[in-house]
């Protein structure tokens, strides 16, 4: 069976939840056996109906340990349910936490990672899969040798199921041991914009220095996502500048993305930015210098001062 | 206490990379420390200069080229060095087992790693060390503090960041945030030369076998468009949406 861990959020499930379901279906087609989805957390029995309409069969196991994502809590679950359900492929998304866990449950099981993956496919009995490498400027092409495989999917590129199902939810006890606890969490800053996520965008407006200021973000980049219900990015540069939140960052040392639109306002396009979005379906640059690299990666650009190009394209945007 | 900080040497951010039918074709890249790693042997470097009695050690797994950035960080301050050379590509799971190995033989109870290498953009090592040794972890830090036989890190989480207590012995991956990595003076890289750098063979730790196989490396750049639009700012606006809307229908 292949084993699928859904992500939620505030009570929610989050997409790549949904895009876990369709890459989980590709890989039973293949290797046989059927998907089990399962939930963890505090209080997940409405994320569990919830997932359980797209998907037939749902375990969720609630306990106070996992309201936050701990590693060692999540991997002890994770692994259990793995070796008890004698899953031969374990899909978690590759966010922060995914890409955490996933590799201790890998080694925990003594098995192949398959990490933050962009797709899959099986030969044989072998499980194959492509990622980026080297900053995203290479794909590459690799095989697990073995199974089970632990597989982190890369959000926001698989495609999502849609609800069909009316499957059947079972709790299960999470087990844990108490050193599964020794890690404690303090203080949470959430980083909460009320915009969606960049991981889960579908078009995104990034700000870079060429925007100014925090106002100018305030009064060009958030307007243009408002019209565009885009989620906002910002360079490095702009975090260092301390306009921006690092959670905004798109970058090597920031977040990779991968929408349908990407549009650039005032990034003269790094090496180190370029890595975090040149696998955006379309790129859109809008940049006073016509040297700026970001064009070589564009499909649309404007050669154009943002304080006069941004709130004209917002109006006719607006008007469409 | 002995810190250790892995390190791997990565292609410069910069560096133009090439693909062939074998791969990806890395002759006459520069290769330098990986950045992520660096914030890992500064913060080793500043919690000794702040009172902390600690023995500070670099360890690295990969080929003879890696001796670069392995002085760069002896460079840095590091005392001493390991590296386990070889020329296979092994998988983080893999490499994590040989590490973990040679982190208990030392008796380290603080190992820092990068948080994301700049070669295999993997995330993977930190963590499966850590699992490998059973210890805990703390991911993508950004602050951090030892008292005790304790650590109080702030880290990123996936909705924004929280801060951490964990129980030392423990595995630390390192970011952008953490700290300023200062640059190697002249008298500390000639002194560099004179650290310690101890060589072992993969054979020297078992000769593990990889769980998995590269099989391709493609550099596959999309084509873009390349439709620049120049002059005036309002009619170049009012085009850039129509061609959002009409032609790539994304709007």
């Amino acid at each position: 069976m292949i084993l699928v861990i859904a992500e939620h959020s505030n009570g929610s499930l989050k997409k790549s939840a949904l895009e876990l379901l369709s890459a989980a279906k590709g890989l039973s087609d293949k290797l046989g056996g059927d998907v089990v989805a399962a939930v963890l957390g505090n209080d997940v029995s409405a994320v569990a109906t919830e997932l359980a309409k797209y998907t037939a069969k749902v375990i969720a196991v609630e306990d106070a340990a996992l309201a936050d994502v701990r590693a060692e809590p999540y991997t002890s679950v994770v692994t259990t349910l793995a070796k008890n359900l004698d899953a031969k492929a374990v899909l978690v998304s590759a966010s922060k936490s995914g890409l955490s866990y996933s590799a201790r449950v890998a080694m925990r099981l003594d098995c192949p990672l398959l990490e933050d993956v962009t797709s899959l496919d099986v030969e044989g009995t072998q499980v194959i899969a492509t990622r980026f490498s080297y900053l995203a400027r290479v794909t590459e092409t690799i095989k697990a040798l073995a199974l089970p495989v632990v597989i982190s999917i890369k959000p926001n590129i698989f495609p999502v199921v849609e609800a069909s199902a009316s499957g059947t939810v079972e709790d299960k006890a999470a087990g844990l041991a108490a050193t599964d606890e020794r890690v404690k969490v303090g203080e949470k800053a959430a980083a909460k914009t009320g915009r969606v996520a960049l991981d889960e965008a579908d078009i995104i407006v990034t700000g870079g220095r060429g925007v100014g200021s925090s106002e100018g973000f305030a009064k060009l980049v958030e307007p243009l996502a408002d019209v565009l219900s885009a989620g906002v990015g910002a360079t490095r540069a702009v975090v260092d500048a301390g306009w921006r939140p690092y959670s905004e960052q798109v970058g090597q040392t920031g977040k990779t993305v991968a929408p349908g639109v990407y549009i650039a306002l005032g990034v003269s396009g790094a090496v180190q930015h370029l890595s975090g979005m040149n696998r955006s379906k379309l790129i859109v640059a809008i940049n006073k210098d016509a040297d700026a690299p970001i064009f070589k990666v564009a499909d649309y650009g404007i050669v154009g001062d943002v304080n006069d190009v941004v709130p004209a394209l917002k109006e006719a945007v607006s008007s469409l | 206490m002995k810190i250790i900080s892995i390190i791997k040497q990565v292609p410069d951010a910069e560096a133009r990379i090439r693909a062939t039918a074998s791969g990806i074709d890395l002759e006459g890249v520069t290769f330098v420390i990986d950045g992520m790693d660096e914030y890992g042997v500064e913060q080793s470097l500043r919690l000794r200069e702040t009172g902390l009695d600690a023995e500070l050690i670099s360890i690295a797994l990969g080929p003879k080229r890696f001796e670069e950035a392995i002085r760069t960080s002896l460079a840095m301050g590091s005392d001493r060095a390991i590296h386990i050379e070889t020329d296979e590509a092994l998988d983080p799971i893999t490499q994590a087992k040989v590490l973990a190995n040679i982190i208990k033989e030392e008796g380290a109870e603080l190992v820092f790693v990068g948080g994301k290498e700049a070669d295999w953009d993997s995330a993977a090592l930190g963590p499966a060390v850590a699992e490998a040794l059973g210890w805990p972890h703390s991911d993508w830090t950004t602050k951090l503090v030892v008292s005790g036989s304790s650590l109080s890190v702030t880290h990123d989480s996936d909705e924004g960041s929280e801060t951490l207590t964990l129980p030392l012995p423990a595995v630390v991956t390192t970011q952008q945030g953490l700290n300023e990595p200062r640059y190697p003076t002249l008298p500390n890289i000639m002194k560099a030369k004179r650290k310690e750098l101890k060589k072992l063979a993969l054979s020297d730790v078992g000769s593990p076998s990889g769980k998995t196989q590269l099989l391709r490396q493609e550099i596959q750049t999309k084509s873009r468009l390349n439709k620049v639009l120049t002059g005036d700012a309002a009619e170049a606006a009012k085009e850039l949406a129509r061609l959002l809307h009409e032609e790539a229908k994304v709007i």
